[in-house]
């Protein structure tokens, strides 16, 4: 068989493309000045981070002046929570809505702020992966301080309602704050017509490079600052800019919000390949619902084998992908979200993302397609639990 | 994860997989809810290990140290098989990722269950001989 190398674990990171690399460049090695100095370098700089958050602004329908850059989605999100949740703490409000299967940037600091005496409301989002509205709004008290609901799961590619949660948010005064690493680029965002409050976006998620990201803040809502220091990003978030990443960053989301309905004409039913010709596979099942998910996102479940030697044997056939077992979120438990989908263990420990890039092709599904059936084949000759489950009888899935 | 060459070697092509029909001695260990089963196959002849055959279900560590293992054991008298430990296994793999130790000491222990299930189709109580096999199960709840 012909061998290949695949990367489908774009949803992991992606790699910073031509056009960003060469609107860049410039930036390290000329145009190195510090845009907060005075001189000629330092004012052009100072330009090309201006031009660089209109651009950005742009592509969310957000203003200018209402996008802060950080140093990635973690941060974004570190600062929207903790830093709305102090501020509304000191109005006697300390209540917050979120989901149970939102990244961890979201989860842990939802958790931190636990332990320092706030309240949280983590909403179900039932065996599809969506959460519904309605919970959103029977969940709002008069002490909620916010809501923050991701855009898209990060594993299993599931698109919230974001439109109808910020709606309701914004009935009930409510701040809404939403995770959009992966949705920015798959799905169209118009921070004012979904009624979005905060919004964060990492950079190497749409072929920017890392280190990059931004937080959208509608104007009039005060955000206190996460890090202190001198008075960049309009005295919001202190530390000379990453001038080159700033600059690929707007650059990449000028292409990746630029033809989002050609990209999901393209990638939808080569993703609906993939996933139809995995679940030919005996015991296999998808995990999230079909229709309201991303464009490149196939995440399955195949019983018998355990995600890490999937994964391993994958690479040796030249395919890059990510699994949430055990093995590989580096504890004793599978990955929280296919366990918020109401998976058992046994069930969750087999997942395979696959999540497709931009250059994925029709002769990539079908290498893939080549390939897993005899990967999975091999795991499963090889494994005790297949073994068992066949001479019982039972079926997981 | 960052595995050996060895450990890759003996994943990509394990050793000794498989079953024993007519096996001796056959020990489980480990489960899939934590998302390792190890279950070994021993077929002695008086007092020396003549076969040795293995089932995984797991992580790339988890194949690797059943496979070594296996290699470790066959053509060993039983005393041998139950002085391996799992850090024996690991020196033999060129070390594990501190997060997959635990794989090896399954792999010794999958040996003993195995061991234990020999002494008692012989009628031995196998405890003074190979001792207690902990349960998986200890590890997570």
């Amino acid at each position: 068989m012909e061998h290949r190398y695949i990367y489908a674990d774009n949803a992991a990171t992606t790699p910073v493309s031509d056009a960003v690399l060469e609107a860049m460049l410039p930036y390290f090695q000329t145009n190195y000045g510090n845009p907060s100095s005075i001189y000629a370098k330092g004012r052009e700089n100072e330009r090309a981070v201006m031009d660089a958050r209109a651009r950005v602004a742009a592509c969310l329908g957000a203003q200018p002046g209402e996008i802060f850059f950080t140093g990635g989605g973690s941060e974004s999100d570190n600062w929207a929570i903790k830093c709305t949740a102090d501020r509304l703490a000191a109005q006697g409000k300390k209540h917050i809505i979120t989901s149970v299967f939102e990244h961890h940037a979201v989860l842990h600091t939802c958790e931190y702020l636990e332990k320092h005496g706030f309240e949280v409301t983590y909403l179900p989002v039932g065996d599809k992966g969506l959460i519904d509205p309605a919970d959103v709004e029977a969940a709002i008290r008069e002490d909620t301080a916010l809501v923050t609901i991701m855009y898209a799961n990060n594993e299993i590619g599931t698109i919230q309602p974001v439109p109808e949660i910020g709606e309701i948010c914004h009935a009930h005064k409510v701040l809404f704050h939403t995770d959009a690493v992966q949705a920015v680029g798959n799905v169209e965002i118009d921070v004012k017509a979904q009624h979005i409050d905060m919004l964060s976006l990492s950079g190497h998620k749409l072929h920017a490079p890392k280190g990059v990201g931004a937080l959208y803040v509608r104007k009039g809502i005060s955000l206190p600052n996460l890090i202190h220091g001198g008075g960049q990003e309009m005295g919001r978030r202190a530390g000379t800019e990453n001038v080159p990443g700033i600059i690929g960053l707007a650059k990449a989301m000028e292409i990746a919000t630029t033809g989002i309905p050609e990209k999901i004409a393209r990638l939808t039913p080569l993703r609906d390949r993939l996933i139809d010709g995995i679940l030919q596979i005996d015991q296999t099942r998808l995990n999230g619902d079909r229709e309201h998910r991303l464009c490149g996102n196939v995440n399955v479940s195949i019983v018998g084998v355990e995600g890490e030697s999937l994964l391993l044997m994958l690479d040796h056939f030249g395919i890059a992908a990510s699994s949430g077992s055990a093995c590989t979120s580096g504890s004793l438990d599978p990955s929280h979200v296919l366990l918020s989908l109401g998976l058992i263990h046994e069930v969750a420990h087999g997942s395979l993302r696959l999540s497709l890039g931009n250059d994925f092709t029709e002769d990539d599904a079908a290498y893939m397609l080549s390939v897993i059936p005899q990967v999975v084949e091999r795991l499963r000759a090889m494994s005790p639990m297949w073994e068992t489950i066949c001479k019982e009888g039972r079926r997981l899935v | 994860m960052n595995y050996s060459e060895k450990v890759m070697d003996h994943f990509t092509n394990p050793r000794n997989v498989g079953e024993i029909p007519d096996a001796d001695g056959i020990g489980e260990v480990g489960n899939a809810k934590c998302g390792d089963i190890m279950k070994m196959y021993l077929k002695i002849d008086g007092t020396t290990i003549t076969d040795v055959k293995f089932k995984t279900f797991g992580c790339g560590a988890a194949v690797a140290t059943s496979s070594m293992a296996t290699e470790m054991i066959k053509g060993k008298s039983i005393e041998e098989a139950l002085q391996l430990t799992n850090k024996a296994v690991m020196e033999a793999l060129d070390g594990l990722p501190p997060v997959k130790v635990h794989c090896s000491v399954l792999a010794e222990q999958a040996i003993k269950a195995a061991l234990s299930d020999y002494y008692r189709r012989q009628g031995i109580d196998p405890e003074p001989i190979v001792g207690t096999v902990p349960d998986c199960e200890d590890c997570h709840e």
